[in-house]
C-alpha cells in the first residue's frame, strides 16, 4: 500500500495531474500494474463512493477522482493489456430511443468507469438494434438501459424484447434506471435489475459480475 | 454585441411585486387578461406511458380529448376567474409537427367552446420541445432539427396557439458537464455567453413567426435545462444547493434575453427565475411551487408563488385517482391556492399573504432565499446595472452569493460546512473571472471547441 498510497490519495482528492505523476513513480520504483489497480486505483473509488454515499462528496468530487483515476489507468491499460489483465466487466450504455435526457446515463456511465469498468456509451435516444450492435461489438456482460419520460418508458420493454429476440439475452445482464422508472417495472419488462439512484450502480454490476463468475 | 438594457427595473421596490399583479399586464386567448389583479391555474398535463407512433395516434388523441374535457370541466365547476391550458409536446409531436398541431387545434376548440358555453375566460400555452440538441456538436441555426422545430411552431400557431413558449437549450452541451465537475468557468461560458445568443437568436425567431400570424404571443422561454437540473441535482444530494442557487440567479439572465428579442409574457412555469424577469421587465410570470409536486421536488413550494401571475401543476399524467382523472384533480388544486391569493388581494392583505409564503421556505434552503422578492430585486438591480451578458451573469452570481452570506451572517440561513466550502469557492472563481469575455471565449475555445458550435452562437 505505501507505495500505492499516493496514487490512492491522488484520486481521493480528485487530482488527475497528481494521479499520473503518482502512477509514473510507482511504475519507475517497478510497481506491477495489477499491484497499483487493486491497492490504489479500486480502494480509492471505493472510497470516494463510500463518501459519496455518506453526503461528504458531490458528484463534482466523485467525477473528479473517476477524472483522475482513468488519467492514470491511461497510462497503465497498455501494461495491463501486455500482462492479459481484464476489465472488471463491459457495459453498453445509453439512454433509449425517444428519450434525449442523458445527465443520469452519463453519471451512471462515470461510476462504473470509476468502478473498474469498461464502459461504451451510445448517447440519446438510442434504438434497440443498436443496443445490439454494440453488445455484439464488444462482447458486453451488461446492457444499462436510462429513460425520463413516461412515454419512453415503453422503449426499454422494446430493448429488452429486441434482446431476446436476438439470442443474447442469457450472456447480457440488463439493469433500468430514470426517474420514472420503479423495480416493479424492471420486473415487468423482464430486467435484471433496477437502481434507484446512481450511487447503488456499481455494486449491482458488481454483482452482476459475480453471478457470472459463479455460473 | 448582445448588450441590451432593459434598466431601470419594471419595480423599483419589492413592496410592489406581487402576485396577481404585473406592470405588462397581457390579454390572450378568449378575453383572458393576465397580470391585472388575478392568480389563473396554469394546468398542464401529459400522457401516461403509451408509445407514440401512428399505430397508438387514435389513442393519444383521446388521452387529450379526455384531459381537457375533465380540467375544463373541473374549472367550471369550481368557477375559476381564469385558466390557462399548456401543452408541452412530446419530442414525438414535435419531431412530426402535424401530430403537434392536431392536438393544439383539438386543445383550441375545447377552451372555444368552454368560452362560448361558460364565458369562461381562458388561452392556450403551446410549446413544442426544443430538439435541436441531436447533433453533436448541436447545431442550432441550421439544418433538420431546427427545420422541424420552426415548423412545429408554424403548425402550432396556425392552429390556434395562443401563447407559444419553448424550453430552449442552447448551451446546455457545456453547462451539463460544467455542473457535473463543479466547474465554475464552464458553467460562466454555457450561461453567460452560449446560451443568451441562442436565446436571444431563438426568440427573433419565434416573435417572427407571432407577428406573421398576427394572433399568437411570444410568451417565454424557461432555463429549466439549466437551473432546473441542478435544482434536481442538489435534492439528490449530487450537487451542493449553493450552486443549484447561484446557478438559478445566473440563469436570469439567459432567459431575460427571450424577453428582450420579442417575448412579452407569460414566462413558462418552470421559470422559477421568473420574479427576476417580473422585476426587470414588468411582463407576468407564471410559477410552480407545492402543487406542482405531482411532476418534481422543490424546496420552493410556497415563495414561488410569491410573485406569479399564473400558478402551475408542471405536469401530471393522465392516471385515475380517487376523486378522478390526475389533470382535473390538480385542476382542482391550482383553482383553490389561486382563489385564497385572489381572496387576498380583494381584501388588500395580497403582501401578507406574499410575506406569508415567502417567510414559510425563504430560509430554509439557500435555493428559496434567492427568490424571496427582497432578494429578486436586489439580483435584477444587479444584472440591469451590467452590460452584456457575460457581466452581467457574473453579477447576478455575485448577488445570490451577497445574499446566501448575509443570510449565513444572521443565523437565518443554516448550511452543512460542506455547502459553505463550496460557496467560498464558487465566490472565489466568480470574482477571478476575466473581466473581458473575449478572453474567456478564446480560452473555452481552445478547451471545448468541439463540445459546441461556434456558428450556432454566432461566435
Amino acid at each position: 500500500m505505501n507505495r500505492s498510497k499516493p496514487l490512492y490519495e491522488a484520486i481521493l482528492n480528485g487530482d488527475d495531474k497528481a494521479a499520473v505523476a503518482a502512477t509514473r513513480a510507482a511504475l519507475a520504483a517497478n510497481a506491477h500494474p495489477m499491484e497499483l489497480v487493486t491497492t490504489a486505483m479500486i480502494p480509492a473509488m471505493d472510497e470516494v463512493g463510500r463518501l459519496f454515499e455518506s453526503q461528504e462528496y458531490f458528484v463534482p468530487e466523485l467525477l473528479l477522482s473517476g477524472r483522475a483515476m482513468r488519467a492514470a489507468i491511461d497510462l497503465l491499460r497498455p501494461l495491463l493489456a501486455a500482462s492479459g489483465a481484464q476489465p472488471t466487466g463491459r457495459v453498453v450504455i445509453g439512454t433509449v430511443a425517444g428519450d434525449l435526457h442523458d445527465i443520469g446515463k452519463n453519471l451512471v456511465a462515470s461510476m462504473l468507469q470509476g468502478g473498474g469498468f469498461e464502459v461504451t456509451d451510445l448517447g440519446t435516444d438510442v434504438k434497440p438494434e443498436r443496443f445490439i450492435e454494440a453488445v455484439e461489438a464488444t462482447n458486453a456482460d451488461i446492457v444499462a438501459l436510462s429513460a425520463l419520460l413516461t412515454v419512453t418508458m415503453p422503449s426499454m420493454k422494446l430493448t429488452v424484447d429486441a434482446m431476446r429476440a436476438a439470442g443474447m439475452r442469457d450472456r447480457v445482464k440488463v439493469m433500468i434506471g430514470g426517474a420514472p422508472v420503479t423495480r416493479q417495472y424492471s420486473d415487468e419488462i423482464g430486467a435484471d435489475g433496477y437502481c434507484e439512484s446512481a450511487s447503488g450502480v456499481v455494486a449491482l454490476a458488481r454483482n452482476f459480475m459475480a453471478e457470472r463468475h459463479a455460473h | 454585441m448582445p448588450t441590451e438594457s432593459t434598466s431601470p427595473l419594471a419595480y423599483e421596490s419589492a413592496s410592489e411585486l406581487v402576485f396577481g399583479r404585473s406592470k405588462k399586464p397581457l390579454r390572450c386567448g378568449f378575453e383572458l387578461t393576465i397580470g391585472a389583479g388575478y392568480v389563473f391555474p396554469e394546468v398542464n398535463f401529459t400522457l401516461p406511458a403509451i408509445n407514440v407512433e401512428k399505430a397508438t395516434w387514435t389513442q393519444v388523441v383521446a388521452q387529450y380529448e379526455e384531459m381537457a374535457t375533465k380540467i375544463l370541466e373541473r374549472g367550471v365547476s369550481l368557477r375559476v376567474p381564469g385558466l390557462v391550458l399548456e401543452f408541452e409536446l412530446l419530442p414525438a409531436m414535435t419531431l412530426t409537427p402535424e401530430w403537434g398541431a392536431e392536438l393544439t387545434c383539438l386543445l383550441e376548440s375545447h377552451l372555444r367552446r368552454a368560452h362560448e358555453k361558460h364565458g369562461l375566460r381562458c388561452a392556450l400555452r403551446v410549446t413544442p420541445t426544443d430538439m435541436r440538441d441531436q447533433g453533436k456538436p448541436p447545431l442550432l441555426r441550421g439544418g433538420a432539427p431546427w427545420e422541424t422545430v420552426k415548423r412545429s411552431f408554424e403548425l402550432c400557431i396556425e392552429a390556434g396557439a395562443h401563447l407559444v413558449s419553448i424550453e430552449s437549450i442552447g448551451g446546455k452541451e457545456l453547462h451539463d458537464p460544467g455542473l457535473m465537475y463543479g466547474d465554475i468557468r464552464a458553467i460562466i461560458f454555457a450561461l453567460g455567453v452560449l446560451a443568451p445568443r441562442d436565446t436571444a437568436w431563438l426568440w427573433d425567431q419565434i416573435s417572427a413567426m407571432c407577428a406573421q400570424d398576427g394572433s399568437s404571443i411570444p410568451a417565454g422561454d424557461s432555463a429549466c435545462g439549466f437551473a432546473n437540473t441542478a435544482m434536481q441535482l442538489a435534492h439528490q444530494h449530487m450537487l451542493p444547493e449553493v450552486l443549484a442557487a447561484v446557478v438559478r440567479a445566473m440563469s436570469a439572465v439567459r432567459s431575460l434575453a427571450a424577453f428582450e428579442h420579442g417575448a412579452v409574457g407569460p414566462s413558462k412555469d418552470c421559470a422559477y427565475e421568473g420574479p427576476i424577469i417580473k422585476a426587470i421587465t414588468g411582463c407576468p410570470i407564471s410559477m410552480e411551487g407545492k402543487s406542482a409536486s405531482c411532476a418534481h421536488f422543490s424546496p420552493l413550494g410556497n415563495i414561488a408563488a410569491a410573485m406569479c401571475d399564473l400558478w402551475s401543476n408542471e405536469s401530471v399524467q393522465n392516471v385515475r385517482l380517487l376523486s378522478g382523472s390526475a389533470p382535473e384533480v390538480f385542476t382542482e388544486i391550482l383553482a383553490y391556492d389561486c382563489r385564497l391569493m385572489n381572496v387576498a388581494s380583494d381584501k388588500g392583505e395580497s403582501l401578507r399573504l406574499r410575506d406569508w409564503l415567502t417567510e414559510s421556505d425563504e430560509w430554509l434552503s439557500p435555493q428559496a432565499a434567492v427568490l424571496s422578492p427582497e432578494a429578486t430585486i436586489r439580483i435584477a438591480r444587479a444584472i440591469v446595472s451590467e452590460k452584456g451578458y457575460y457581466n452581467r451573469t457574473i453579477a447576478a452570481g455575485l448577488a445570490a452569493v451577497g445574499i446566501l452570506r448575509a443570510g449565513i451572517h444572521c443565523k437565518q440561513l443554516k448550511l452543512r460546512v460542506k455547502e459553505v466550502q463550496w460557496l467560498d469557492r464558487i465566490e472565489r472563481e466568480l470574482n477571478s473571472l476575466v473581466a473581458d469575455e473575449t478572453k474567456l471565449i478564446e480560452e473555452m475555445m481552445g478547451q471545448h471547441g468541439t463540445e459546441f458550435d461556434a456558428s450556432s452562437y454566432g461566435l
